[in-house]
């Protein structure tokens, strides 16, 4: 994890005497706020606004998608059993009949909220245990890690596969709940370590001197010197998640029948996937697009966060150029 | 050294006439984004054999390029053209391999880092056998290679050298690692040596042990030696010959005593004027030097040194000016076109560094002219212990010792006062400084911030306590948060203490301005920042609550001297202008000399002598004192070369396990020059601090003035 802790560290090596371009931000008058300045950095990068609107474009297609076609994700049309794609079903029918774009917006629904949600809670709740444990130390720093190891012995799968007819008919929330919790540990375990090293570094010292209480001292100066990290993690986690829930699903304790996921679709179409392509196709096509840009907005927002990042600095210059050509 | 007869007798490779290296008209530039580096640009110098060569310049002024580019370590995208021969023998256009049967045979290099150069996986016997075997394979036999290993470990005085070869690099002190480095280096007889900073990250005991080690080295050798260094001061009784450098070229040359005496072009000037002076008394003007290096990358015509210089006027920036000789002398060569007026000025030296650069020196605080016992006590430490428990074990954890940080220190600091607390790494400052700013109860002793003792506080008097005591680190880089914007960064002690959103925007940029930068920075990163420009953000953080009291943690030895000097200026200004009580804790005694009103010299968790700082530097009673003063050098290269050292011998010993009676003993030159009658006392009996002079305490029994200066 030195890697990213460096990065830090290589700020103070390199500024220095170069005189180097600065920050291509404009000048204001007056001084920014972190968030503004991370805003201004995170829009200057194509990629990851590509990779926002995309997500965005997602969202709405899954929620506002079904209210344009007349066919259901429950529906099924006894006229057309696995036809391919034809104007009254866009994407195709499977071998019941149903449409596959109604299925596919149902799927993209679910698969978008799961894989956000569990990145989202998993690598919170690994930032905010992992950050506790390497602060504070002591009984905190023990009880934290024995949760941590205890959970990492236990056979995640079979535990959900257990429990899981006790949540079924209930909300799906369980589901991700269930899916986050059994994803943190590892990150929280790496979140301590770096906590450990950030926490004798001298910055952390003069916030403890001038009175900062602790838990602002991890959200002010601890967490975003991990961003790195954490983002990485949270891009990562959102596939993990999609493919855990797939594979639940499969096996009928993820997402129950009738009620599809991008999962249970790929998984049903995965055999006829080479005859009936337009069955696995679709949904996976959108998995594919939607973990992609998941990864480039985290690799926007890495780079926004991160101040001695230089991409907005080379394009501005290239920019520059085709301005003087 | 005895020794050198056996070790060197070698007959020694043909001789050849002239100088060892002669480097002419040297070109290194590299690519960057930016367009081409221009490291070095048309640099000419030689260096004769048995002459040391002081290259000096600030970081950044392709001092160390121009010698990488001599070894031949520059990486393959560095251009350089012109020429560097050695003996004779051109070296730039040769291969990897032609040149690596030179290195470390015929021109060896001492590093800044004596850590990184060696590898801490073979032991150090190993890793100098190594450096004779490489390139004297097939003569000389492993075992031969290390007996002679040893022989060098015993040259470079490493004591019982058999033993220690066979350490590996963590367990030798930085001292002790610079020592192995250097006896590698001269392991193969050497015709040249390059120091690279070679005294920089140590402490200034072991500095005087090491250049001293390089003036054995070279008697021993015979080698020509190019010592490179941004401090002036430590050049002065060492090198014969001084190189300046700026942007790439040199700026001066000459003689020492020349260069120091009659400084003829600015930027010289302004390094000797930034240097503080142990041996003069008086407040003197310390000169910053405004700004920074150029950028390498595109320069503008003219003298690179024009947007810095106090005596600029328009012809300056027509053309660069070249080396010509100065004051008739053909050795003395300067680049400035107003020599003359510069050699005209009365004064000498640092002086007319002063007066040229118009430094001033800064009014006493109002605070500062009421009696000391009138004014009020800001800290006070009373008996102050602590100790750390050394465990070992993995499941049942026992105790195996105690390591005494801090063994019972008592100071008191006054309003408006500056009080230096100086000592070698490992004596303790730091663990007092963490405990003073923890302001929690301690294990020993007591602590009293603004006549509260810090052992009776609740947690809402502690915090309001925070507000008036403040610190600044020593590591610009490692004490501002490289993810927040310098606004952020000012604004958090004032956010911390509930100040209105208002009160911050006004205040922030009325920090900036008063610690001397631009109110426009603030939406920047800290790594945007030159090293001095963050000591001063890190310094406007400190003040943003006011604070009573400033802990200083060595807030300028990580920087170069020039940039030093304006942060000196900036704390005393500030002192003056606030009427702030600082703690400053420091190893460099000039540093501590120009800004401390008092001192407290700490050896192994003990005070040994405290006092008002004129009276500790000028009659020292302790022998620690005396030593430390003697080790610090001047930059006046006939007084230094006059001065008699006193070299402590060894490394401090392990807090863990102090020795009896008088903790310096074991390296005490007093002690060891008593008789057996009186040094039992040493042994037995801890010296109590005893009162020597007006406000000046010393804690030896046989205490005597020894003038070190």
């Amino acid at each position: 994890m030195t890697v990213i802790l460096n990065e830090g560290d290589s700020a103070g090596t390199t500024g220095a005497a170069s005189g180097s371009p600065i920050d291509a931000a404009p000048e204001p008058d007056k001084a920014m706020t972190r968030g503004r300045l991370v805003f201004l950095r995170f829009m200057r990068n194509r990629l990851a606004l590509i990779g926002l609107i995309i997500i965005v474009a997602m969202y709405l297609l899954a929620f506002i998608g079904p209210l344009l076609t007349h066919w259901s994700y429950e529906d099924r049309d006894y006229a057309a059993f696995l036809q391919p794609p034809y104007a009254d079903h866009i994407f195709g029918t499977d071998n019941i009949g149903t449409d596959m774009f109604a299925q596919t917006m149902r799927g993209l629904q679910k698969s978008l909220i799961i894989g956000l949600l569990v990145a989202l809670i998993s690598t919170t709740v690994a930032a905010i245990v992992g950050a506790t444990a390497g602060y504070f130390l002591g009984v905190a720093d023990k009880a934290l890690m024995w949760v941590v190891d205890l959970l990492l012995v236990l056979p995640s799968f079979l535990i959900i596969a257990i429990l899981s007819p006790w949540f079924r008919g209930k909300s799906w929330w369980l589901l991700v709940l269930m899916l986050a919790a059994f994803q943190w540990m590892i990150t929280a375990r790496i979140v301590r370590g770096m906590t450990l090293t950030l926490k004798e570094r001298e910055f952390v010292k003069a916030a403890r001197f001038m009175g900062q209480p602790a838990r602002r001292i991890i959200a002010k100066h601890i967490v975003p010197n991990m961003a790195s990290l954490l983002i990485i993690d949270a891009t990562i986690n959102v596939a993990t998640a999609v493919l855990a829930e797939t594979g639940l699903s499969y096996f009928g304790f993820g997402v129950q029948s009738p009620d599809v996921s991008l999962g249970t679709l790929i998984g049903n179409a995965a055999q006829s996937a080479t005859t009936f392509p337009w069955l696995f196709l679709f949904p996976a096509g959108f998995l594919v697009v939607f973990v992609l840009a998941v990864n480039w907005v985290g690799d926007g927002l890495r780079d926004a966060l991160d101040p001695t990042s230089t991409r907005g600095r080379k394009r501005e210059k290239k920019d520059t150029e085709e301005k003087a050509a | 050294m005895t020794s050198s007869e056996i070790l060197f007798d070698t007959p020694a490779d043909p001789v050849v006439e002239g100088p060892v290296l002669q480097v002419e008209d040297l070109h290194v530039s590299f690519p960057s984004e930016a367009g081409r580096v221009r490291a070095v640009r048309g640099l000419s110098y030689e260096v004769s054999p048995g002459e040391v060569l002081g290259i000096v310049g600030e970081s950044g002024s392709g001092k160390s390029v121009s010698s990488l580019a001599v070894m031949g370590l520059l990486p393959s995208s560095a251009r350089i053209t012109g020429s560097i021969k050695f003996q004779g023998r051109e070296l730039i256009g040769r291969s990897d391999a032609e040149l690596s049967k030179i290195r470390g045979r015929r021109i060896s290099m001492v590093f800044q880092d004596p850590l990184s150069a060696l590898t801490p996986v073979y032991t150090v016997g190993d890793q100098i056998a190594e450096a004779i075997l490489v390139h004297r394979g097939g003569a000389v036999s492993r075992s031969a290679a290390a007996k002679r290993a040893v022989e060098l470990l015993d040259l470079v005085g490493i004591p019982n050298a058999a033993e220690r070869a066979k350490a590996f690099p963590h367990e030798f002190s930085g001292g002790m690692r610079q020592r192995a480095v250097i006896a590698m280096a001269i392991a193969n007889d050497p015709d040249l040596i390059i120091a690279d900073e070679p005294t920089t990250a140590l402490d200034v005991t072991v500095q005087a042990q090491v250049l001293q080690l390089l003036e054995t080295a070279q008697e021993v050798t015979g080698a020509g030696i190019v010592i490179i260094t941004h401090d002036l001061g430590v050049v002065a009784g060492f090198a014969d010959r001084l190189m300046v450098m700026y942007a790439g070229r040199a700026v001066e040359t000459g003689q020492v005593d020349e260069i120091y005496q009659q400084p003829r072009m600015p930027y010289t000037l302004g390094l000797l004027g930034s240097i503080p002076r142990l041996d003069v008394s008086e407040k003197q003007a310390l000169v910053p030097i405004k700004g920074q290096p150029p950028s390498l990358t595109d320069l503008p015509p003219g003298c690179p040194f024009a947007p810095r210089c106090p005596m600029v006027v328009d012809a300056c920036h027509t053309a660069e000016p070249p080396l010509i000789e100065v004051d008739g002398s053909a050795e003395h060569h300067a680049a400035c076109i107003r020599t003359g007026e510069i050699a005209a000025t009365e004064a000498e030296g640092a002086e007319a560094a002063a007066e040229i650069f118009g430094a001033e020196v800064v009014e006493d605080a109002e605070i500062a002219k009421v009696p000391r016992e009138q004014r009020e006590t800001v800290l006070e430490l009373d008996n102050l212990v602590k100790e750390y428990a050394v465990n070992k074990g993995v499941v049942f954890k026992r105790r195996v010792g105690t390591v005494h940080a801090v063994a019972g220190i008592s100071f008191d600091i006054r309003e408006g006062e500056t009080l230096g607390l100086v000592g070698e790494s490992g004596c303790g400052k730091t663990t007092t400084l963490m405990e003073i700013l923890g302001l929690e109860k301690p294990m020993g002793g007591e602590i009293s911030v603004l006549g509260t003792n810090v052992s009776s506080l609740n947690s809402k008097r502690r915090f309001e306590i925070r507000r008036d005591m403040s610190v600044v680190f020593q590591d610009p880089m490692a004490s501002l948060d490289p993810r927040l914007t310098i606004n952020d960064v000012i604004a958090e002690p004032m956010q911390v203490h509930g100040y209105g959103k208002d009160e911050i925007n006004r205040r922030v940029p009325e920090l900036m301005r008063l610690v001397g930068l631009r109110p426009e920075q603030l939406s920047r990163y800290p790594g945007e920042f030159s090293g001095g420009q963050r000591q001063r953000i890190g310094i406007a953080r400190a003040l943003a609550l006011q604070p009573k009291l400033v802990v200083l943690d060595e807030p300028v030895s990580a920087l170069d001297v020039s940039i030093q000097a304006g942060v000196i200026n900036l704390l005393e200004e500030l002192k003056s202008k606030l009427g702030l009580a600082y703690l400053f804790v420091a190893h460099d005694l000039s540093v501590v000399r120009h800004i401390a009103d008092r001192v407290a010299v700490m050896y192994l968790g003990k005070i040994v002598e405290i006092g008002e700082v004129d009276s500790v530097f000028d009659a020292p009673r302790h022998p620690y004192t005396q030593a430390l003063l003697s080790a610090i050098p001047i930059p006046d290269p006939v007084k230094e070369r006059q001065r008699e050292r006193i070299i402590l011998t060894g490394d401090l010993p392990s807090p863990a396990n102090p020795p009896s009676g008088c903790r310096f003993r074991t390296r005490c030159f007093l002690h060891a020059s008593l008789p057996p009658e009186k040094q039992r006392t040493c042994i037995e009996l801890e010296p109590p601090r005893e009162v020597q002079a007006p406000d000046h305490e010393a804690a030896c029994h046989f205490a005597q003035i020894r003038q070190v200066l």
